[in-house]
């Protein structure tokens, strides 16, 4: 018997909103999150049992944001009719706008991995599933992406504790 | 994170747990995330069951409406995160805490709590029960407020005056409290009888009616 959808917004909804901020930026994640969650709550009748929650959430979220990051490249330029979004015109609630902007340096495949098993918690053949490829090259990806982050951010963060 | 442990690197660096630790996001965001969803859940048609809890004399009341209706109410003492699986077994898992279809019951409440209401004006949806039981149910509202019957003669009300322990099971397994008036049914004898929300409950709610 599936627990009440509320439960699964409660226990995923800040992992699932640390990808989205991860892979398409902090100024869309919002929109992210929403079309991922409206989305996760429609199917969810139907998803079995047994299923892994925070992989699933994160496949929506992963098929959302690639949705998201056409759509930004189709039509970058009207402005005409914005969707609608709560007033903040700038970075809603950018908690760290340094390490939001280096993982938004990432290349997409690093930004992914990184994204998936490091703030999600996926493990790598979780991770490969996603965005293809096999877990050996997913692990790595997640790795040169740390290693990317640590040169950007890990002075700042590693002395002031 | 169940799966966090799948990444054994990870643990014991503390620059990488300064960064994960670093990527935490705020309640307010959240919050206003679970807001939207709320929303567009029920533009899109999704709000199977929508919830909340509201303060009340007798306690926390957990209020639970489908698009129909107003289908639960639940007292603290039943445990409402059980009336929660309850609901998502019976009618749909889709159940999302969304005040907003619940705002009519809410101010209905505070005004019957208030005293400044005695009958409620809200669409019910009594798919939670059925048989004699919701036929009892469907009665009970003709027990005026500040009135009480007894078990027997809301058995003869129904026209099944032989069916007084049914009736008892009716009462008891009332999804709706205090909105549909299980509390003003009394044992022959005038003691109280059972209450879903404790004896207490049901004396501050006969007690209310009465100063009225």
């Amino acid at each position: 018997m599936k627990k009440p959808f509320e439960r699964v917004v409660e226990e995923h909804a800040a992992s699932v909103l640390r990808v989205c901020r991860a892979v398409v930026g902090v100024h869309d994640a919002d929109d992210a999150w929403s079309e991922t969650f409206l989305a996760a709550m429609r199917a969810y009748p139907d998803l079995p049992d047994d299923a892994n929650v925070e992989a699933w959430l994160v496949t929506v979220a992963h098929r959302k944001a690639i949705d998201i990051t056409r759509a930004g490249q189709r039509h970058a330029v009207p402005v005409a009719d914005l969707p609608e979004r709560p007033s903040a015109d700038g970075l809603p609630d950018e908690s760290d706008p340094d390490l939001w902007r280096a993982v938004k340096a990432l290349p997409e495949k690093q930004r992914q991995a990184v994204a998936y098993h490091h703030f999600a918690g996926l493990p790598y053949r979780e991770v490969a599933r996603i965005v293809g490829g096999t877990p050996e090259a997913a692990r790595r990806a997640a790795s040169d992406g740390i290693k990317a982050l640590r040169t950007t951010l890990s002075l700042k963060g590693a002395t002031t504790p | 994170m169940k799966d966090r442990t799948g990444s054994t690197r990870t643990t014991g660096d503390p620059d990488l747990s300064t960064l994960v630790d670093r990527a935490t996001v705020d309640p307010e965001a959240l919050a206003r995330l679970h807001t939207r969803l709320e929303d567009a859940a029920a533009r899109d048609g999704l709000l199977d069951v929508a919830y909340t809890v509201v303060d009340s004399p007798v306690g926390r009341l957990l209020l639970a409406a489908t698009e129909k209706g107003l289908v639960r109410v639940a007292f603290h003492n039943q445990d409402h995160d059980k009336v929660l699986d309850d609901l998502a077994g019976t009618l749909s898992p889709r159940v999302l805490r969304a005040p907003k279809r619940l705002d009519d019951v809410a101010r209905e409440l505070d005004q019957y709590f208030s005293g400044a209401r005695r009958t409620f004006d809200l669409p019910l949806d009594l798919s939670l029960s059925h048989g004699f039981r919701q036929l009892v149910q469907r009665h009970l509202p003709e027990i005026a407020y500040g009135r009480t019957l007894s078990y027997g003669e809301v058995a003869r009300l129904v026209g099944n005056p032989k069916a007084v322990r049914a009736v008892g099971t009716a009462c008891a397994t009332n999804p709706l409290p205090v909105v549909v008036p299980c509390h003003r049914v009394l044992r022959a004898d005038g003691t109280l009888g059972g209450y879903a929300g404790g004896a207490a409950a049901k004396s501050v709610l006969l007690d209310l009616e009465s100063a009225a």
